[in-house]
Formats: structure tokens, sequence, C-alpha cells
């Protein structure tokens, strides 16, 4: 019985997680169709438009890989850039890892499901991460990734340029939002923003795209000073 | 294969195997407490680093734009205890009219 009524808890957590996502899942589906009008633009075939979203499934790197070869870029530069700019899910991973579960290969399947907004959403402070609710968080936001992508490859353009939309504003209004959850704890994490924000800053103008976030985590180190 | 595809399959290796590094190399691990305080602090880090390199940066350089006076009206309004959803569509909706009208 308390098996039972734990799975039951479990399964609502997976759908808490999955409504929450759903305005994060329209934007994403407007960045989908986006992008799906902008390769095809660029020459991409559909099944390569669409496949890159499924076997890819990440908006920043496929953004860059199409800039990088749109721009005659080739295909080193293009990998290089990409990894660069998801190089943050190395520090995201490492961070719900101790909420994750089962051994190597289930842990590396759930960690495929550290997104952006679902990470940021499943954060609990201090922290804590909601597995569930990660997980159930990135299912919508998967569907109208790929579904945009296809939307856009076959319909063409019909929602615009997204900025003109102002939907560029959206994802780091969101993460100010989450940021400021985050920082209602007070103490060190105040510290630790501040310092990982004029890190990033200062380095926009140097280096490559996703570096200066990379190089920001090195502020979580403050940490080792915490005696306990 | 075409150079492309190449990319393609590449990238989304490479993507698979950073988001599976973190869970296989810390996972079931009892970690000492430092590196438990240093990882629970990777959340306010990044989350400012995302804030500030989406808000302000544009192609490798500083920008001040449309879109940064979005996320200050979204700054302003969750300071006045707005919702969540007020707040990030009061972003999308200032930059969009910013553009309109500039």
């Amino acid at each position: 019985m308390k098996d039972e009524r734990e799975r039951a808890e479990r399964r609502s957590r997976y759908y808490a997680g999955a409504r929450a996502a759903v305005p994060f899942a329209l934007a994403t589906l407007v960045l989908g169709v986006s992008f799906g009008v902008l390769v095809r633009s660029l020459g991409w075939g559909a099944v390569a438009a669409v496949g890159s979203s499924v076997l890819i499934c990440s908006g920043s790197a496929q953004f860059a890989v199409a800039a990088v070869l749109g721009s005659g870029g080739g295909p080193f530069a293009a990998i290089v850039a990409a990894v660069l700019l998801n190089a943050r899910f190395g520090p995201m991973g490492v961070a719900v890892a101790p909420y994750l579960k089962g051994g190597p290969l289930r842990r590396a399947l759930e960690g495929q499901t550290v997104v952006d907004a679902s990470w940021a959403l499943a954060s609990r402070g201090g922290g804590r991460f909601d597995r569930e609710f990660m997980i159930g968080a990135t299912v919508p936001q998967v569907v109208a990734w790929i579904g945009g992508t296809a939307a856009g490859v076959f319909g063409g353009d019909f929602v615009g340029d997204p900025e003109r939309l102002g939907l560029d504003a959206i994802f780091p209004a969101f993460f100010l939002v989450l940021l400021i959850e985050e920082l209602r704890g007070g103490g060190s994490a105040i510290t630790v923003a501040l310092i990982a924000a004029v890190l990033a800053l200062l380095l926009v103008p140097f280096a490559p795209p996703g570096v200066p976030v990379i190089a920001a985590c090195a502020a979580a180190l403050l940490g080792l000073r915490r005696t306990s | 294969m075409t150079t492309l595809w190449i990319t393609i399959l590449a990238v989304a290796l490479a993507n698979a195997a950073i988001k599976a590094s973190g869970p296989v190399l810390v996972g079931g691990m009892e970690l000492p407490s430092r590196a438990n305080a240093v990882i629970s602090l990777l959340a306010p880090a990044l989350l400012a680093a995302l804030v500030v390199t989406e808000t302000f940066s544009e192609d490798g350089t500083l920008v001040l734009d449309e879109k940064a006076l979005g996320v200050g009206v979204a700054a302003v309004a969750l300071l006045l205890r707005a919702p969540v959803l007020v707040a990030v569509f009061l972003a999308a909706l200032t930059a969009a009219l910013a553009r309109a009208l500039g």
C-alpha cells in the first residue's frame, strides 16, 4: 500500500512538472518553427532539419551549428561552438546527479532530460532538485521543439521573426525569476551570483559564446570556504 | 555522408556525453560536505551567468537593447511581487513594443 501511494505521489509530480513547463513549451515551439524556417533557407533537407532536432534536441547547439555552417564555417568549428555552448549541461548534470536514480546507464539516460527550463524549474533551492518534476517538465518541451522544427520546415514561416514578438526576452526573464528564488535563501548564494554575473560579463567580449557561462561556475568554489 | 550529417551526429553524441557526464561521475557517490557546498552553489552561479549573458550579449559583444529593457521591466515586476508568468509576459511585451516603436 505504501509503495502504491509513493508511486501515485511520484506520478503526480511528473504531471506537475509537465504542466509547469507548458508556457516554456509554447516559447520553444515558436523557436522550433523559426529554427525550421532558418535551416530550410540555408538549404538543409527536411530530414536533416527534423533529424537534428530529434538527435541533438538542443536549441542553443542547433542554432550555433546553423549559424557557423551558414556563414561558411567548417564542421569542426560548428561542433566546437555547439560543445562550448552546451558545456553548461556538465555542471547542471553535476548539480542534479545526487537526485537521479539507478546504475550508470540509467543515470546517463536520466541526465539527457536536463534542459535549461526543466533544470531551473526543478531546482528547490539550497542545491536540492526534484527529479520527477524535471523529467516531466522536459517532455512537453521536447515535443514542442521537434514539432516546431517540423512545422517550420514543412509549414513555412507563420510566426515571423521571434525578436519582433519579444520572445528573446522570455528566457533571460525566466532565468531571472529562478535566480531570485535561489537568492531568497540569502547567504553565500548572493555573493556567488554576483561574482558569476561579473565574471560572465567580463568574458563576453573575449571568449567564444558559451565559455563565459562555464567560467562563471568557478564562483561556486566559494563553497569551499564553508567550514562545517 | 554529407558534412551536415557528420556535424549533426557529432554534436548529438557530444551533447549526450556532456549531459551524461555529471550524473554518471557524481551519481551515487557520498561526497565530502565541501564538495556538496560547491555543488549546491552551482545553481545560483549558472542562473546569474545565464541571465546576464542572455540579456546583455549578442554575438560576442556586450549590448544594451530592447531585450534588456524587457528583462528590466520583468525584474521590476518581480520585485513588486508580480506572478511569474506576468513578469515573463511583460518582458516579451516590452521588448516587442520597444522594437515596434523604435
